[in-house]
Order: C-alpha cells, then structure tokens, then sequence
C-alpha cells in the first residue's frame, strides 16, 4: 500500500510516445517523488475498429487484419480465426496442415518471447542482449520467411490449411534451430538470469495474486506466474495440440522475476513441442482443397480461443448466414493484463514500473484493436 | 455444472442450456433477466470463474442489444455464457465491476461501441474512442457516410 512522502503530487505523463511503453501507450501518473500515486493508462491511440472492419469484409478478406494485430506473434491470431470460420463452416483441416500449423504457431512465439526477452533488458539498461537476440531472432523469421514470404504480418494460414507447403529445407533448418536455441537459451541464463542487477530489479517487484488474475482476468504468463495453472494449449486443446508432450512452466511467487523465468521456460517447452512436430510431418494434402470460394457460416455465434504469446485471445464471432460476419468480437489477452497495472503500481518507485510493464509484455496494436 | 445451471435458473428467461462445446465453443448459455445479472455473475464468480470479456450484438430489428459475458473456469475447464438484451433507446445495463475489476474496462468498452452505460460503473470516458467521441460505431445505423465524418 502507498504511503506519503510528501505534502504535493504533480503529473507525470508518460508515452504516448515512450520508448520504455514500446508501442503508443500513454500512462497519467500522479506522483509523489519518486513513488507512484496513481496511474491511469489512456488507450486507444492506435485504435483502428477492427471489429468494425469485420462486419464490411468477407471471412478471407478478413484474414490479413488479424496479424496486424499482434504483429509479434502473428500466426496464433489468425490460426482463431481460421479455426472459428472451419468451426462455423465445418471446413476438415487436413493432418499435415494441422503440424504446420503447431510448427510456425510454435516458431513465432519463440520469436515473440525473443524480442520480450531482449526489449525488457534494454528496459533495465542493458543493450547486449537485445543485439544477441536479433541474431537468433533473423534466424528463425528468415526460416518463417521462405515458406510465408513475409517477416511479422504473416498471413500464411487459410480456411481448411495453408498457403503453401513446407519443403525439406524448412524442416532441416527446423532441426538445426532446435539444439542450436538450446545452446543460446542456456547462453542467455548464463548471461542475464542470475545477474545481481536483474535480480534487484525484478526480484519482490510487481508482486499479482491469483485472486487479481481471476478478477481482472489475466492469462498467459501473467497467471501462470502467480500460480493459476491455465494454458489454452492444455485446457481446450486446437489444433492437436493434445497430442504433444509439454510442460506448463510455473510459479507461484507473482513478482516480475517469476514472469521472467515462466517466459523464459516456454521458449524450451515451444523447442519441445516443436521438436516432436518435426519429427513426423504427416504426408498428404497442406491444404483442403475442397473449401468453397465463397464461405456462408451456420446462424448462430461460436467461441475460440487460443494460446497467443501473451496469453488467452479469444473470437466470438456471430453469423447471419450471410458472407460476412455479423459480429466479430476480438478478447485481447494485453488489455486484461494491462488492467491490473493501476492496482499493482500503486506506491511502486517509477523505475519499477517500467520493469514491471516490461515483465506484462505488452503489445500496444493487439490492446487498442 | 448442474449445481450453477439450479442456481442460475430462477435468475434466467429460460432455463439455462448445455451446448455442445465442440460446435460452439463453451459448455453452458444462459439468457439472464437483466436486473439479475449482478446476481448471475455472483453465481459463476462465487464458483470460481473468472470474466474473460464483455461484448455487445446490436440487433435492430429486435429493437435490443445484447450484451454476452464469457466466463471461464481454468480448473474445471468450463466455459459459461451469460446474455441480457436491453433496449436500444437509452440502453442501460447493471456494471459488474465490483464482483470482478476487470470488467469496468470492457464495459467501457461496450459503451463506447454501442452506447450502453452501466449502473454502478465509476467511469464513462471513452476507452479506446477519441475522447470527444459521442458515437457508437458498432450499432448497425452507424454506416460509412457517418465515418467520413469522424475521420481525421
């Protein structure tokens, strides 16, 4: 809980444009020295009504809007939207597209965990690590790259599969990545993890309690770091999911250093998961090539949710049977994390806030939509 | 679930349903009366659940919107749907904010989209609209000759 410093509070805005909120993000503090009042985050600044732009588009034209919503971790958004439409419309994925899909969905979130892993050190004044992470980084999105040609804004998958297949070199370079990430990972703890600097930081700050998780309605990282054992992949397995064999990483201590470690911990378990995928690509189609052009959905609304790098995303969508949606709802995983910052920040040195804002990686285009 | 449908029940227009979770998406769906909804989240809340989202569907025809509450429970793995429709004309429903924090962001957001405002809920400010806004771009009159108005 606060208590006072001083006699007088003055404001102190932070962001929209600051590097520390990575994104537009704007957050009114009221302080009182060094130590935080009150903070009201201000939202929207990159608001741009995608769930308006459903409802005049048709389900495939929809398609590339959902990467641009996390342009982090792509694939997972609009492998729920591919998945709701296949629900509606009763669209067969086939096998080998299925494993596609858990390899690149897998692949991005390790690309995603990357760059939170280098942003938040350059958070705590420490550049090298970012340099490093970019060079594994390129690594894996050039991979991504040959097969989806593009970096961040994938729009690889489709109703009923993929774009296009994947090809021996993928899976090779696939193989590589997964010891030689397992090396790099090991590096990085090596290097950061146990530093005296970041443990300071980190350690005892920004404390979440499982029962803030449940009434804000935190997921991913967030939760899992203050001991709710939730993941979309395990809970309501998509896109079997089911049949890999991997850990949910956990803590029940609910500072920012256990969402460190809980971070860092699913990039190995992404490696497994992916190791076992790669192992057997199911031969046959990538593709179902039975799907019709034009896709009119059963009436009634459904719900999807997937496992996003930052947590539970979930689309409920509405249908009239026409061939656009009636309604799509996007549930962003940032903006229920996000809501917790007021009540945790309050009485917290500003320094710590932004290490602890670093710890929630946020995403600003996937929370303002 | 049969312990929360007996308990949701008296609160509901009908008696709430099983859906099958694989054609929609969750488990249970319940029409709440909309004075009850405090109560009916009470219901999920003291069971264990937490609130994922709040969201509105604006049907014109009906002359109501509806309102649909996702809940989820990481234990059991069950996923709960409460509903209320509340007329279009001063659209107002009960806030849920004092039974789960979360919920004040996504009403505000409900009632920048849609034009709801809730009883009970602190703050009415535009949360992801400018902050002038006095439109509510997902009610379905909302078309794209009033859009070029509020582009800047």
């Amino acid at each position: 809980m606060y208590t006072k410093h001083k006699e007088e509070t003055f404001v102190l805005n932070l962001g929209p444009q600051h590097p520390a909120t990575h994104g537009v993000l704007r957050i009114k503090l009221t302080m009182d020295g060094e130590y935080i009042v009150n903070a009201e985050p201000v939202l929207g600044y990159i608001h741009r009504m995608h769930e308006k732009m459903a409802e005049n588009r048709t389900y495939a034209q929809y398609l590339p809007n959902l990467s641009r919503l996390d342009y982090l971790g792509a694939i997972s958004f609009s492998l729920a939207h591919c998945l709701i439409v296949e629900k509606a419309c009763g669209i067969e994925v086939p096998e080998r597209a299925t494993v596609i899909r858990v390899i690149m969905a897998e692949l991005n979130r390790i690309t995603s965990h990357l760059l939170w892993f280098g942003a938040l050190i350059v958070d705590l004044g420490g550049f090298t690590p970012m340099l490093y992470i970019f060079d594994d980084r390129e690594k894996i999105i050039d991979m991504m790259d040959s097969i989806t040609g593009s970096r961040l804004t994938f729009c690889y998958l489709r109703f009923g599969g993929v774009s296009c297949d994947i090809d021996d070199t993928f899976i090779a370079g696939v193989r590589d990545i997964v010891p030689y990430m397992r090396t790099r990972l090991k590096m990085y703890h090596a290097l950061v993890s146990r530093n005296a600097i970041l443990q300071e930081r980190l350690v005892g700050i920004g404390n979440i309690t499982p029962e803030m998780c449940r009434s804000y309605g935190a997921s991913g990282a967030v939760a899992r770091a203050s001991g709710v054992k939730h993941d979309v992949r395990q809970a309501e397995p998509y896109s079997g999911y089911e049949r890999y064999d991997f850990d949910i990483p956990m803590s029940t201590d609910g500072d920012s250093m256990a969402r460190f470690s809980v971070k860092m911990e699913e990039m190995e378990q992404s490696l497994r998961i992916i190791e076992q995928a790669v192992k057997n690509v199911p031969a046959g189609a990538y593709r179902n090539g039975k799907v019709p052009r034009t896709l009119t959905p059963a009436v009634g609304d459904f719900y999807q949710a997937v496992e996003t790098p930052r947590g539970a995303f979930g689309i409920r969508m509405v249908s009239d049977g026409s061939n656009t949606p009636y309604r799509m709802k996007l549930r962003s995983p940032c903006l229920s994390n996000l809501s917790l910052l007021p009540e945790v920040v309050e009485g917290m040195l500003l320094a710590d806030m932004l290490a602890f804002m670093g710890s929630l990686d946020l995403v600003i285009p996937e929370i303002d939509r | 679930m049969n312990d929360i449908v007996s308990l949701l029940t008296p609160l509901s227009v009908h008696t709430p349903r099983f859906v099958t979770y694989t054609e929609k998406g969750w488990h249970l769906d319940a029409l709440i009366v909309t004075e009850r909804i405090i109560d009916a989240t009470r219901v999920l809340a003291d069971a264990g659940y937490t609130l994922e989202t709040i969201t509105g569907v604006d049907w014109p025809e009906q002359g109501n919107i509806e309102l649909v509450y996702d809940l989820f429970h990481s234990d059991r793995r069950e996923r709960a749907v409460l509903r209320v429709r509340i007329g279009r004309d001063g659209a107002e429903a009960k806030s849920i904010s004092s039974l789960f924090s979360g919920a004040a962001w996504h009403e505000r957001e409900a009632h920048d989209f849609f034009g709801v405002r809730f009883e009970g809920l602190a703050d009415h400010t535009p949360l992801l609209l400018a902050e002038d806004a006095d439109y509510h771009p997902l009610r379905k009159d909302y078309g794209a000759q009033a859009n070029d108005v509020h582009q800047t």
